[in-house]
């Protein structure tokens, strides 16, 4: 690796680039198992009753808390760029990668422990 | 792809990326507010079952992420795995297909 390499990989904005690049890969395999879970209301409520009863197990809740935090992470991580590439902001990039690290733990946290 | 394709793939996943950013934070809301006190499916279905303003809602959020998460996944094909030309683009297109055919569906077994 050359040193200019590590420089670019110590750097918060390489991190954000990973988290950004992790979070939509994962969100995206999970869409068609979470369309397949809403699906199930077609086969009426007791269908949907005994997929929401499996979703009670401590993993897949503590899962869901996961999923949560990564729709929030790719979320503002998304924003932070849209308004690197559109807004000119670029001298406030740590200050965005603060913020999107921050808003999208809260969020994780607010859905973990039910605070709203 | 010649360039205007690319750059209508680059202006598409921009704007779905503005959209979705909206629909996310109006979902990530709902979501929490609606978790408090858990959820039973008569619960669920009773406040959204014939709702036309979520499921239309919900069919802009669904069309949105059939474009926006096939051409992330087409970028990280092509620069992980060096995958090019017609054969991903064929792929991300079916996926993109499928996407908005499995969400329109969970969004009219929810919203319809």
């Amino acid at each position: 690796m050359r040193s200019n390499d590590f420089r670019a990989r110590s750097h918060p904005a390489y991190w954000a680039f990973i988290v950004h690049r992790l979070s939509g890969l994962l969100l995206a395999l999970f869409l068609p198992f979470h369309f397949w879970a809403l699906g199930q209301a077609l086969n009426g409520a007791a269908s949907l009753d005994a997929f929401l009863h499996w979703t009670e197990q401590p993993f897949v809740k503590f899962a869901e808390t996961g999923l949560v935090l990564l729709l929030a992470a790719h979320l503002t991580g998304g924003v932070r760029l849209l308004m690197l590439e559109f807004l000119a902001w670029r001298d406030w990039q740590k200050t965005l990668l603060a913020l999107s690290a921050g808003i999208s733990l809260a969020v994780g946290l607010a859905f973990a422990l039910n605070v709203v | 792809m010649n360039a205007r394709t690319q750059v209508l793939l680059w202006v598409a996943q921009r704007a779905t990326a503005a959209v979705l950013a909206l629909c996310i934070v109006v979902h990530l809301v709902t979501m929490v507010y609606a978790m408090r006190n858990g959820l039973t499916a008569a619960e669920i279905l009773g406040r959204t079952r014939g709702n036309t303003a979520w499921f239309a809602f919900y069919l802009i959020f669904v069309a949105a992420a059939a474009v926006h998460a096939p051409l992330g996944m087409r970028t990280i094909l092509a620069e992980t795995l060096a995958w090019r030309g017609r054969t991903l683009d064929c792929a991300v297109l079916v996926l993109g297909c499928a996407l908005a055919v499995w969400g329109a569906r969970a969004a009219w077994a929810v919203f319809g």
